[in-house]
């Protein structure tokens, strides 16, 4: 009765005005009972440690985003065409937002340095789940919605990318279209499909901020429910790995649970504070990331007769466009592209297993031995490694570099129901533990 | 309730029959949401022949014209440049252009070209779509390895082509560059996009 989804009983006026309103919302409207159910009766762990920081971080940037996104639709125009001054109408839009608009630079800028933000919180956030085994029985469906909001994120990003039509806009998307050619039989219509047109231009354009302002961000909103609402149903995982709901006391609450609300509600605003010093001092004195999070390229106009000399994405998907790149040999007769399509897509999606992948008898690294954390320690630093490379230009000893990293990569994977029962535990503790 | 419990089978084909209608209805909804992604009728008809005055392309140079929004190079070759394609022949994926998709007839031949010196090929990679850099300096000098001979490099994933536009063996790009058809109108004007069938 007292996790979310129990019933809650319906508020009861003290006969003051706001008491009366509340009691007339609550017979129509679960107001007091998804207050209580998700916050001030949702009980999480009370061992919650810095990592755990990172999921209310991730909705902040999700708030962030929508709303500069908001604003910057008001002044942003998706038109490939040239206008007087033969600037393309979008990339001479963004430059508008940037010199015209009252406070649109920083609009703009609270945006992009939003999109990468966005990712540092995510993976953050992942890296949490695998340390702490968060995807681990019974919170399946909750990893499950996560790995789906990655893939929405990464589409987020990638048709965002394309909007300010500059060169490395256009040149990202062209490669990223093409990759889709490479799927047998359907592949040459399939990217025809998704450009609208034979070549990347206005039809590209305008369905990607489609897809950017209204599709892509409708699906992730509703996948961030899904993910909350899965999550409060088994209720958080915490640093020990065990569950909190095994000890309950006479009331049926768990011993080892606090409110969310106002304890963590108050901690994650230390956070909120940290983070936004971070993002603030990054906008105000670095919004290009040092050409990471706004590359240099994209300064220029989109040109379709000419490619920057060096073209990469943006940082956050360079560890996936690495292992494309790794991947050079034909196999089954079919080109080595198509199986680098494959082997990026994979390494993604790949997340999505690691539920059943895991067969450790306990979830938190706290009580696993060497070979964990070994395996998790390599699978990070290969994580970098690839990062790197794919912002470096191709070279033969990057490509042997990269393809040791992906093999790896899918190693650590593939390999997991092995490693994961191979290894030495520790006794897990009854309580959690507070440090 | 004189039938609880029990399935009315009469009702129960129905609704499998309504709902079976209505996902075909709804399937059929998708039709014009699916259409409207192709390219639309404008663009279809959009990529008419491009004509280009090469009176003032000097021997080793090099012209980028635009032809349905990719970029279209003729170069003028020069026959130091010529005479590197027969030397790099065996390191060729395919050295005699017999992937029929990438050149009209008429420039399936050593040169992949009409008139020997001229190349008139798209200059877009069969990879990925970027468009390579021209490299056209032998050895190291323009960042090739020293027994570069000339020709270009794409800079994302590094493909490399020769002076026909033919790729190297074991790069990226699984197929030599795309010669368009043209045709030539004067000894001066190229038509891009239109060879004589058309014209």
């Amino acid at each position: 009765m007292t996790m979310a989804g129990g019933n809650f009983e319906k508020y009861k006026s003290d006969g003051s005005l706001a008491g009366n309103v509340l009691e007339w919302v609550d017979a129509r409207f679960p107001a007091t009972s998804m207050w209580k159910g998700h916050l001030s009766e949702y009980y999480a762990p009370k061992n919650f440690n810095f990592w755990y920081f990172f999921g209310s971080l991730a909705l902040l940037v999700l708030v962030i985003q929508i709303v500069t996104g908001i604003f910057l639709v008001m002044h942003y125009k998706p038109d490939a065409s040239l206008n007087a001054a033969g600037v393309p109408v979008a990339f001479a839009s963004v430059e508008y937002i940037m010199r015209d608009v009252p406070g649109g630079w920083l609009i703009r800028y609270m945006h992009s340095t939003g999109a990468s933000a966005f990712f540092i919180v995510v993976y953050l956030h992942m890296f949490r789940g695998l340390i702490y085994g968060s995807y681990r029985k019974p919170r399946e469906l909750t990893w499950l919605f996560g790995v789906g909001i990655f893939l929405v994120l990464m589409g987020e990003a990638f048709f965002g990318y394309l909007l300010p039509w500059g060169q490395m806009s256009y040149w990202g998307a062209q490669v990223i279209v093409n990759l889709f050619g490479a799927i047998p039989v359907v592949g040459n219509d399939l990217s025809i499909l998704i450009r609208g047109d034979f070549v990347v231009g206005d039809a590209t354009l305008n369905r990607f901020f489609s897809f950017h302002v209204i599709a892509f961000p409708l699906v992730l909103i509703g996948l961030v429910a899904a993910h909350i609402l899965a999550l409060h149903e088994t209720g958080s995982n915490n640093p020990d790995g065990i569950d909190i709901k095994e000890k309950k006391d006479e009331k049926g609450i768990p011993l080892d649970g606090i409110p969310f609300h106002p304890y963590y509600t108050v901690k994650d605003i230390v956070g909120v504070v940290v983070f936004l010093m971070a993002f603030s001092a990054i906008m105000f004195f670095a919004p290009e990331g040092g050409g990471l999070f706004l590359e240099t390229p994209n300064f220029y106009p989109a040109d379709p007769l000419k490619t920057p000399p060096h073209i990469a994405p943006v940082w956050y998907f360079t560890p996936y466009y690495s292992i494309l790149r790794a991947i050079v040999w034909n196999f089954f007769g079919l080109d080595a592209k198509f199986w680098g399509v494959v082997a990026m897509g994979a390494s993604v999606v790949i997340f999505a297993f690691l539920p059943w992948l895991d067969r450790s008898p306990v979830r938190s690294i706290r009580y696993r031995g060497p070979i964990t954390k070994v395996m998790i320690t390599l699978f990070v630093i290969c994580f970098l490694i690839l990062g790197y490379l794919g912002t470096q230009a191709p070279s033969a000893m990057g490509e042997l570099v990269s393809q040791i990293c992906t093999v790896f990569y899918f190693g650590f994977f593939l390999a997991m129901p092995w490693w994961s029962r191979m290894d030495k535990y520790k006794p897990v503790p009854e309580r959690v533990t507070t440090k | 309730m004189s039938n609880q419990g029990k399935v009315d089978c009469g009702r129960r084909r129905l609704v499998v029959a309504t709902a079976a209608v209505g996902g075909v209805g709804a399937v059929a909804a998708l039709v014009p949401f699916v259409s409207s992604l192709l390219p639309s009728e404008r663009a279809k008809a959009a990529g008419a022949p491009v004509e280009v005055d090469i009176s003032k392309l000097e021997s080793g140079q090099m012209i980028t014209v635009e032809w349905r929004g990719k970029p279209v190079w003729i170069i003028n070759r020069t026959q130091e440049m010529l005479d590197t394609l027969p030397k790099l022949a065996d390191q060729m994926a395919d050295p005699n252009s017999e992937v029929k998709s990438q050149q009209p007839d008429y420039a399936a031949n050593p040169t992949r070209s009409i008139k020997e010196n001229l190349l008139v090929v798209v200059g877009i990679c069969t990879h990925l779509g970027c468009s390579p850099t021209s490299k056209f300096k032998a050895g190291a000098e323009e960042g090739m390895t020293a027994d570069w001979l000339g020709g270009f490099l794409c800079p994302c994933h590094g493909s490399t082509f020769d002076f026909a536009g033919r790729v190297f063996k074991a790069k990226p790009a699984p197929t030599n560059l795309e010669v368009p058809p043209h045709a030539y109108l004067s000894d001066t004007r190229i038509l891009v996009g239109e060879d004589k069938k058309g014209a």
